[in-house]
């Protein structure tokens, strides 16, 4: 079996294809290990993996830390809050410290875009990224991939849009680039002041009449409203998106086909997605998630089999 | 010059040389007694289970199956078993195994199983499978079929309940075992590589 073309997981840009479809195929694998009564495997009993969070996370960090303990890899966490970097500590030394203790992987979230990439030329360790700021949540899009593949049986084809907050979305970045390189097409939609301005250089189409874009497509993936990361007003109230943006069952039932629902997650129940729709059975949501695990089990399985013994 | 570079290419190519140690009808029978000693010792297999290991194990498993069920008119529970995650050799490797399905849909709990594989060479595949297997329940007792057992050069203490064919060979030597519906025939060959120098 061939492996992954990259050394590091630092985004979906960088994969290939055969790339993605190798995570797959082996998160299929590893999909069936974790439904079994004991959902645990030996292969990396000798490796050792740090989560290094410099921003919050819930689900990530907790999948993260499920997929490295199927593994039987030993696990450290580390996260920002409660660290030295308050103290005025450097990223690369912050992480060469947790290095010398001998870890052979660094699962890493970060608020600065290209803060993975950074540090894989700096330290002696595989990375994988876990979100950087704005930029790529590789491991988010494949999961999102990879439940659609489960869901529809192949993503070849498929119309997928991607709605809400694009601007500051790494969940939709790293979404455009896997779903163009399985053959979907992609579609982002949101207010004007949310949408990049060169998003359609990326080959996307671009809509800002949500229920234009749930008619043309297959999947639509809900993402929330970033308030943390938005300086300015992008839009005159919460209210107000929720009126023009907001996925109810009322929209969702008048449409002239049966659409899958997809919210990576948090969700702000009530503003871009209702609790009815979120709950249908038409949302996969909760798959999202349980494919998370299996999906992040492979990734790290095989950038492990990169490391030098 | 150049004929001689052809001809000494040629006298290299007739020293990889095959040799059939089971052909198609040795095999039947020797499928055939591996068929009836088990249910010699697994009766109406109420409580036996055959779990074959991927992927080569699959194709004994499945002639062995279908001659069981023929003869005693009912059918028996199976699986197939995935090590690939339980290996020893993680990382050992040049690249990382693709691994295969692994389908048991049933607990191993108090059940009796045989393991079964094509090739029973260093031990490390089976280790692997009984501690693979060990996810599903723990069964009463496990017993071990190999079709092809080349005792010699064994790393770990595994020996087999029920041997197809003994080989003994070289470890330069590599014996594959070859079926009508994947290869075209059924036969067992041992490549023998002459050493050169």
């Amino acid at each position: 079996m061939d492996n992954l073309s990259v050394d590091h997981l630092i985004g979906i840009e960088h994969l290939t294809t055969r790339d993605i479809e190798i995570i797959f195929q082996t998160a299929d694998r590893f999909k069936e290990v974790i439904n079994r009564p004991i959902k645990k495997v030996p292969s990396l009993r000798d490796t050792t993996i740090a989560n290094v969070f410099f921003e919050n996370s819930t689900r990530t960090k907790l999948s993260f830390e499920l997929a490295e303990k199927r593994l039987s890899a030993d696990v450290v966490n580390f996260s920002a809050s409660s660290s030295s970097v308050t103290k005025g500590e450097t990223l690369v030394d912050t992480v060469n410290n947790i290095l010398s203790m001998k870890v052979d992987m660094v699962v890493m979230r970060h608020p600065n875009p290209g803060a993975a990439k950074f540090l894989s030329e700096r330290v002696n360790a595989k990375v994988i990224n876990a979100g950087d700021g704005t930029h790529e949540h590789p491991t988010q899009a494949l999961l999102d991939a990879y439940s659609i593949r489960e869901k529809l049986g192949e993503v070849q084809g498929k119309k997928v849009v991607i709605v809400g907050d694009i601007l500051h979305s790494r969940v939709a970045l790293s979404n455009i680039y896997a779903l163009q390189k399985l053959g979907a097409e992609v579609m982002v939609c949101g207010p004007t002041t949310l949408i990049p301005k060169y998003i359609h250089e990326l080959g996307v189409k671009v809509e800002h009449n949500l229920r234009k874009a749930l008619e043309w497509c297959d999947v639509a993936n809900m993402l929330r409203i970033q308030l943390e990361r938005q300086d300015i007003q992008y839009f005159p109230s919460l209210r107000e998106y929720t009126m023009l943006y907001g996925l109810d069952k009322k929209l969702l039932d008048s449409l002239s086909k049966e659409i899958v629902v997809m919210h990576p997650g948090p969700i702000n129940r009530g503003v871009e997605i209702t609790s009815d729709v979120a709950d249908s059975k038409q949302s996969i949501i909760l798959n999202q998630v349980e494919n998370g695990v299996a999906i992040r089990m492979a990734v790290i399985y095989l950038l492990a089999a990169k490391i030098e013994r | 010059m150049v004929w001689q570079i052809i001809t000494s290419l040629i006298l290299s190519l007739l020293s990889m040389e095959t040799q059939v140690i089971l052909n198609a009808k040795q095999f039947d029978f020797t499928l055939q007694r591996l068929c009836r000693q088990l249910i010699e010792n697994h009766d109406d297999f109420s409580n036996t289970v055959l779990i074959g290991l991927q992927p080569r194990g699959i194709s004994v498993l499945n002639r062995l199956k279908e001659l069981i069920e023929e003869i005693l008119d009912k059918e028996i529970q199976c699986g197939s078993l995935d090590i690939t995650f339980h290996r020893d050799d993680f990382r050992r490797r040049e690249t990382p195994l693709i691994p295969s399905v692994t389908n048991i849909d049933f607990s191993l709990e108090n059940k009796k199983v045989v393991l079964i594989d094509d090739v029973l060479y260093t031990g490390r595949t089976i280790r692997a499978g009984l501690d693979a297997m060990l996810a599903y329940g723990r069964p009463n007792n496990v017993e071990l079929l190999a079709f092809v057992d080349r005792r010699f050069k064994r790393h770990l203490p595994i020996q087999a309940d029920y041997i197809g064919k003994t080989v003994d060979s070289l470890v330069s030597e590599r014996v594959s075992v070859e079926w009508k519906e994947i290869e075209g025939e059924d036969k067992v060959i041992l490549y023998t590589k002459e050493n050169n120098g």
